[in-house]
């Protein structure tokens, strides 16, 4: 990188500031760093670094917005990183409105989740840990916001997945826990493989001569790339959205991952990491756009099953945090099946994916300030909570009516785009929308008033949580309250003059929808309550379900499914292999090795015994009996020796003389 | 004038003689004599050298020789005189213990 040149592709205006947003996702990489040299001798164990560092990057972010909200352009720029015969790898930024948006949102639910984990993780044996990896992970999904080119992305993914493994093993020394981390780190590595098959895929297209985005997208408009290897391309692509946005049939790993502090559950599993999965999508949408029809259909039945399936497991959970969990799999279903409804989706549902990362992390943050309060997970130890907590009951209402889409909060008007988007797209999905819409509703309803209603039924008693805690929850109570408003036609929809897929495109609204997305929303709402208002012993719905109940309990047995096909099968199999291969190849290989050196040493010894003592003795023999026979010349006559003196004296002269 | 083959010939002869003696006498003072017989032929030989050649150097040495020989005659007394005090025999012969 050193000495390269900085390439400025101005793609409209070009900003002095908008050259250095590459910092915004530095900055947490230095904050990491010095989280983790220097963390544990600083006051307050390091989680200062964090939070100043995501609190720069906050601002830039807003100033990087503010480009945009002007009107600004998108720009790139890059610097090479190495050459490998024609293809290039660069390092560098790709900003648009899409981005700057993302940016937001990361670095505002990052820097809430840094602020709330003081309290929530406060006397942690591993605080500093937690925020390195925080830092870590915040650094990884800006690096794949800002990414320019697949490799790029691909780093900040990965980063991404290891951090995601490491939050959600936090607390390993409980088996549940490591389990729940390495079943999300293996899931999302299904999904991972075939999305850097897609990346080859992309790159092979081109001739192996880049991985950049723009670049992909032009050859693809151009028809330079057939829509067959397109289509190819993006249904791997999407095979790593559907690990990393647990997608069915990958979904299984996200409701395990509520195993990690809940902090971690709002950053990573609500509003930033499950969401990179989308953002890909949306980012390489000339890839599916120009890719064969089917490859859009496959992304919306996907998102179909998995927004219903999710949203009816989400009915009977007792864990509060599982019930977000599910609600995220159906939201961001929600997400992924607007998408494969056309360009207007796509946008649609990066609305959603901005208000849902707001009000999901507000309803993941306030469920951990009941759970740091109540000290459990299950909502049956919950109940009449409002009175001990009022700031986190309010924020957590404003977040569950955002959820279940009632007027005028952020849910409402991101799920009426997307309501619209797919009644122009497809109209099937449309109705399954709708039905979701309803569950949702019902479930949040559920959510709330087994949390925060009746009496309450757990032990000790509970309190407000620091302000901490409190004020990220105020902070993201009013956000989602406010941002809403930027896709809402009242105010002509700013948000879609900044993301937009080709040409900016004035936003619909249909009333007739809003009225039956508000209908739906109240409907859910108004089941609920008549369902829960009086206490029962028993859930009401385990009586309505019949055996359904018990298919959800088990989440229609998928991942039993899943353990006894494939993990069981792959398991005992590789434990058997091994158990040979440890058996035969590595004992037989010690065993040879034993007994070639036995054989070896044995050689040695009879090679010791008679050739090396054999010549030490031939050697000291030889001089005994030589020295025993020279010993005669020396008599001690003095006149004999001078007469041997004399005869070589004269035999050197005749030798002397005659040469 | 004496001719100078003649000069090698009685000094080969009084080397020869000296050689017998060292070589054949079993009384160490006699050995001694025989090595002056030596020393003396070799400076025959020199003076000999010395008034063919007309060069002034044999003659030096020749003086050389007396000199040392003159020291080794000294040495040589004292180490036969060591010898009979310990053996009270001057037999070279009975000398012989410096061996195996």
């Amino acid at each position: 990188m050193v000495g390269a040149e900085t390439v400025t592709v101005a793609v409209g205006a070009a900003s002095g500031l908008l050259k250095y947003t590459w910092i915004i996702a530095l900055l947490p990489v230095i904050s990491a760093a010095l989280t983790l040299f220097f963390g544990k001798r600083t006051p307050g164990k390091g989680a200062v670094y964090g939070i100043a560092a995501l609190a720069a990057s906050w601002v830039l972010s807003i100033l990087v917005l503010w480009h945009f909200v002007q009107g600004g352009g998108a720009q790139a720029s890059q610097v090479d990183w190495f050459n490998v015969g024609p293809f290039h790898l660069q390092l560098g930024q790709y900003i648009d409105g899409l981005c700057a948006v993302m940016l937001v949102v990361v670095t505002s639910v990052s820097l809430c989740v840094h602020v709330y984990s003081l309290g929530y993780m406060h006397g942690d044996k591993r605080f500093t840990w937690f925020y390195f990896v925080l830092s870590m992970f915040t650094a990884a999904m800006l690096d794949v916001v800002i990414a320019p080119n697949l490799f790029q992305l691909l780093i900040g993914w990965e980063v991404m997945g290891i951090c995601s493994y490491l939050l959600i093993g936090h607390w390993w020394e409980e088996k549940e826990n490591s389990n729940a981390s390495i079943k999300a780190f293996i899931t999302t590595r299904i999904g991972d493989v075939p999305f850097m098959f897609g990346i080859f895929a992309l790159i092979a297209a081109t001739g192996f001569k880049t991985s950049n985005i723009t670049d992909i997208s032009g050859m693809i408009q151009a028809h330079q790339i057939s829509g067959g290897v397109a289509a190819v391309a993006a249904i791997l692509l999407f095979g790593g959205t559907i690990g990393k946005s647990a997608q069915f049939p990958l979904h299984v790993w996200l409701p395990d991952a509520m195993a990690g502090p809940t902090p971690v559950s709002a950053l990573i599993h609500a509003a930033t990491m499950v969401a990179a999965g989308v953002y890909l999508v949306g980012r390489m949408y000339t890839v599916f756009i120009g890719a064969d029809a089917w490859v859009l259909q496959t992304v919306s039945i996907i998102g179909a099953i998995t927004m219903l399936g999710a949203a009816l497991l989400a009915l009977v959970q007792n864990d509060i945090k599982r019930v977000l969990a599910y609600s995220t799999l159906s939201q961001l279903a929600y997400m992924v099946a607007v998408m494969g409804a056309g360009p207007a989706g796509r946008n649609a549902a990066f609305f959603h994916l901005f208000t849902h990362a707001f009000f999901k992390a507000l309803l993941f943050l306030g469920a951990g300030s009941v759970i740091h309060a109540v000290h459990s997970n299950n909502m049956s130890d919950m109940g009449g909570l409002r009175k001990f907590m009022p700031v986190t009951f309010i924020t957590f209402v404003i977040g569950s009516l955002a959820l279940a889409g009632v007027f005028p909060l952020a849910g409402f008007w991101s799920k009426d785009e997307l309501l619209v988007s797919a009644y122009d797209g497809h109209q099937w999905l449309f109705v399954i929308m709708v039905v979701t819409a309803v569950l949702t509703a019902f479930y949040t309803m559920r959510m709330v008033w087994l949390t925060f209603f009746g009496t309450y039924d757990g032990h000790g008693h509970p309190h407000e949580s620091p302000r901490s805690m409190t004020s990220p929850l105020v902070f993201l109570g009013a956000a989602t309250v406010g941002v809403g408003f930027l896709g809402s036609p009242l105010i002509h929809a700013p948000f879609f003059k900044w993301v937009y897929f080709g040409q900016p495109e004035a936003v619909h609204f249909v009333p007739w929808i809003a009225l039956l997305g508000t209908v739906a929303a109240l409907g859910g709402i108004g089941v609920a309550y008549l369902m829960y208002k009086e206490k029962r012993e028993k859930d009401p719905l385990e009586g309505r379900l019949g055996p359904l109940w018990g298919v959800f309990q088990h989440r229609y047995y998928i991942d039993a499914f899943y353990m006894r096909a494939i993990i069981y099968p792959i398991r005992d199999t590789c434990s058997a292999g091994v158990y040979w291969f440890n058996q035969t190849v590595l004992d037989g290989f010690v065993n040879g090795m034993a007994a070639l050196a036995r054989g070896v040493s044995t050689m040695v010894y009879w090679f010791d015994r008679n050739v090396i003592d054999g010549a030490v003795n031939a050697l000291g023999m030889g001089a005994e009996e030589s020295g025993g026979l020279l010993k005669y010349l020396q008599s001690g006559n003095v006149q004999w020796y001078a007469v041997v003196l004399f005869v070589g004296v004269i035999a050197l002269t005749i030798i002397f003389v005659r040469a | 004038m004496i001719r100078l083959p003649m000069i090698l010939f009685f000094s080969a002869f009084l080397f020869s003689a000296g050689v017998y003696g060292v070589l054949v006498r079993r009384n160490a003072v006699m050995i001694l004599m025989a090595i002056e017989l030596m020393l003396n032929a070799v400076n025959v030989n020199l003076v000999g050298f010395s008034a063919s050649l007309r060069a002034m150097s044999g003659q030096v040495f020749a003086l050389f020789i007396i000199a040392v020989a003159a020291a080794e005659v000294g040495i040589g007394l004292a180490i036969v005189i060591l010898l009979f005090r310990n053996r009270e025999s001057i037999n070279i012969d009975e000398a012989s213990q410096l061996k195996w």
